[in-house]
């Protein structure tokens, strides 16, 4: 174990871990876009998407507990890199000043600890209910109601559209981060790395960010 | 040119330093930026005050020792030059201009702007070497190398070791100045020997001399004066996923 220990608790080790629980997480958001997707094409086809979900558990476990380890390693060591770097310059310039840095790569702790809340506030409530009375109240499982009543909201929906401002500026630096961490750089492909992780990024989150927002508009009844 | 000047001044290590504010007349466009400090300097002394302390020997952007913060950019706002070779026409008459030493765990501030490299030193014994017997010199190109390895291993030899990179990332790390060190002995055949080693140790010396972890955000490759590519960031990353992988001795 101090092998592995040694492995992961140093600059580039704990880098890694970040990249390979970055990627799995946003595998799940690919998997979970696509299927919510299926709110546009309507009520039958998403409660049977959520319906089919359940009708294997041990799946839908197994799922969880990889996301949830992938989630609880992610971060993690983004505590661990985050406070080593602070730690590294004890004394700020007076004068700061930034060359060529993102705002997305700037901003990744904070787009981080956004996504977190939201995805606590996400599963309070549509995972476990908890937040809406008339969401708890639905008797029988209907996925489609319960999200159209979600997202008539305009806080519900506003705080949805928010937490995907935030994914998109972190995938949008993140993506392409992976490739540079994993040493996965060559000529021939850093271009369409560097072109792809970003829009890939802001294409997943504006494809969720459809969802509240056609919802709350009135496109999607 | 005239020049308003906010240096930050501190006496010896443990002091507490400020910025402290000077103007700087009869300025020359065409002196180097340090040439400019030593005018300011000289009437610094002849008004009984400490002159300001930079650190400085080749001026002409090999040794790597006169590295600073102008307005928080390493070096100056020229790219791919050092403050020794930075002259004053790349600034206005009349700009105020922040000069403040590299800010670092790793390189404490010894006096005004001057800090202590030596972490680098310390990084470069735990693997930036190849151990060979000396001997009479063999023949050029005795062993053969490939041209694209060669020229990348030289491109990563510029590296002088000035430490803009640590003062210009936003997490004060070290990956660029040692992936340049390792990525130049690990593309040449006289590194083999000891390539998995050296990146384990080098690494292992960056962390624990207090550098931070690199986040890919760039900023050291657009102001180093060597112009050296984070591209040999990415190589470090694979020299050392492979070494931790596949080192022999299990411990390290
Ligand atoms: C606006 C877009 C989104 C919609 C409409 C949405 C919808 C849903 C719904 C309806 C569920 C409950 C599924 C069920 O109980 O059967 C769920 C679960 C979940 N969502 Fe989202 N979601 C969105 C965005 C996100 C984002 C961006 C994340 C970020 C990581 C996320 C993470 C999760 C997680 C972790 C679960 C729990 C999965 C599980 O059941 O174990 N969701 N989502
Ligand atoms: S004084 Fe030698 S590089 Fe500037």
């Amino acid at each position: 174990m101090s092998w592995l220990k040694h492995a992961v608790r140093n600059p580039i080790g704990a880098k890694v871990l970040m990249a390979i629980t970055g990627i799995m997480l946003t595998g799940f958001l690919v998997a979970h876009i696509s299927g919510n997707l299926l709110i546009f094409v309507g009520p039958q086809a998403i409660n049977a998407y959520a319906e089919g979900l359940r009708q294997f558990p041990a799946v839908l476990w197994a799922a969880r507990a990889g996301l949830l380890v992938a989630f609880v390693t992610h971060i993690y060591f983004a505590a661990y890199v985050t406070m080593g770097n602070r730690a590294a310059r004890p004394q700020p310039y007076a004068f700061s000043n930034t060359v060529q840095a993102t705002l997305a790569s700037r901003s990744m702790v904070l787009t981080g600890m956004v996504m977190l809340a939201f995805i606590i506030f996400h599963l309070a409530h549509f995972t476990w209910r908890i937040t809406d009375s008339e969401i708890s109240a639905m008797g029988e499982f209907d996925v489609y109601q319960m999200v159209i009543r979600g997202f008539r909201q305009p806080m519900v929906a506003g705080s949805y559209v928010i937490a995907m401002v935030a994914i998109g500026l972190h995938l949008s630096h993140g993506i392409a981060s992976v490739f540079q961490t994993l040493g996965l750089n060559h000529p021939r492909y850093n271009r369409a790395v560097r072109f792809a992780g970003p829009a890939i990024g802001v294409g997943i989150a504006l494809l969720f960010a459809s969802i509240p927002l056609s919802i709350y508009l009135g496109l999607v009844k | 040119m005239k020049l308003k000047l906010h240096v930050w001044r501190q006496k010896n290590k443990a002091a507490q330093g400020r910025m402290v504010t000077y103007d700087a007349d009869n300025i020359s466009p065409n002196m180097s930026f340090l040439e400019m400090l030593d005018v300011v300097n000289e009437g610094l002394i002849t008004t009984g005050e400490d002159p300001i302390a930079f650190a400085h020997d080749c001026r002409e952007g090999i040794c790597g020792s006169c590295g600073v913060m102008v307005n928080g950019v390493a070096h100056g706002p020229q790219d791919a030059t050092t403050t020794c070779q930075l002259h004053m026409r790349s600034f206005q008459d009349g700009e105020e201009l922040y000069i403040e030493p590299w800010r670092a765990k790793g390189f404490p501030v010894l006096r005004d702007l001057v800090v202590d490299r030596s972490a680098f030193d310390r990084i470069i014994q735990a693997g930036g070497f190849v151990s060979v017997n000396t001997g009479s010199a063999q023949d050029a190109n005795a062993t053969p190398i490939r041209k694209s390895d060669a020229d990348e291993a030289f491109n990563a030899a510029a590296c002088i070791g000035c430490g803009a990179c640590v003062a210009a990332c936003k997490n004060a790390s070290a990956m660029l100045f040692v992936s340049a060190k390792v990525g130049q002995l690990s593309l040449l055949p006289q590194g083999q020997p000891e390539r998995q080693e050296r990146a384990l140790n080098m690494v292992s010396a960056m962390h624990e001399e207090g550098f931070g972890n690199c986040t890919n955000q760039y900023e050291c490759e657009a102001v180093c004066p060597k112009q050296i590519s984070t591209d040999y960031i990415a190589r470090l990353n694979r020299e050392f996923i492979k070494a931790t992988l596949t080192y022999p001795d299990a411990k390290k």
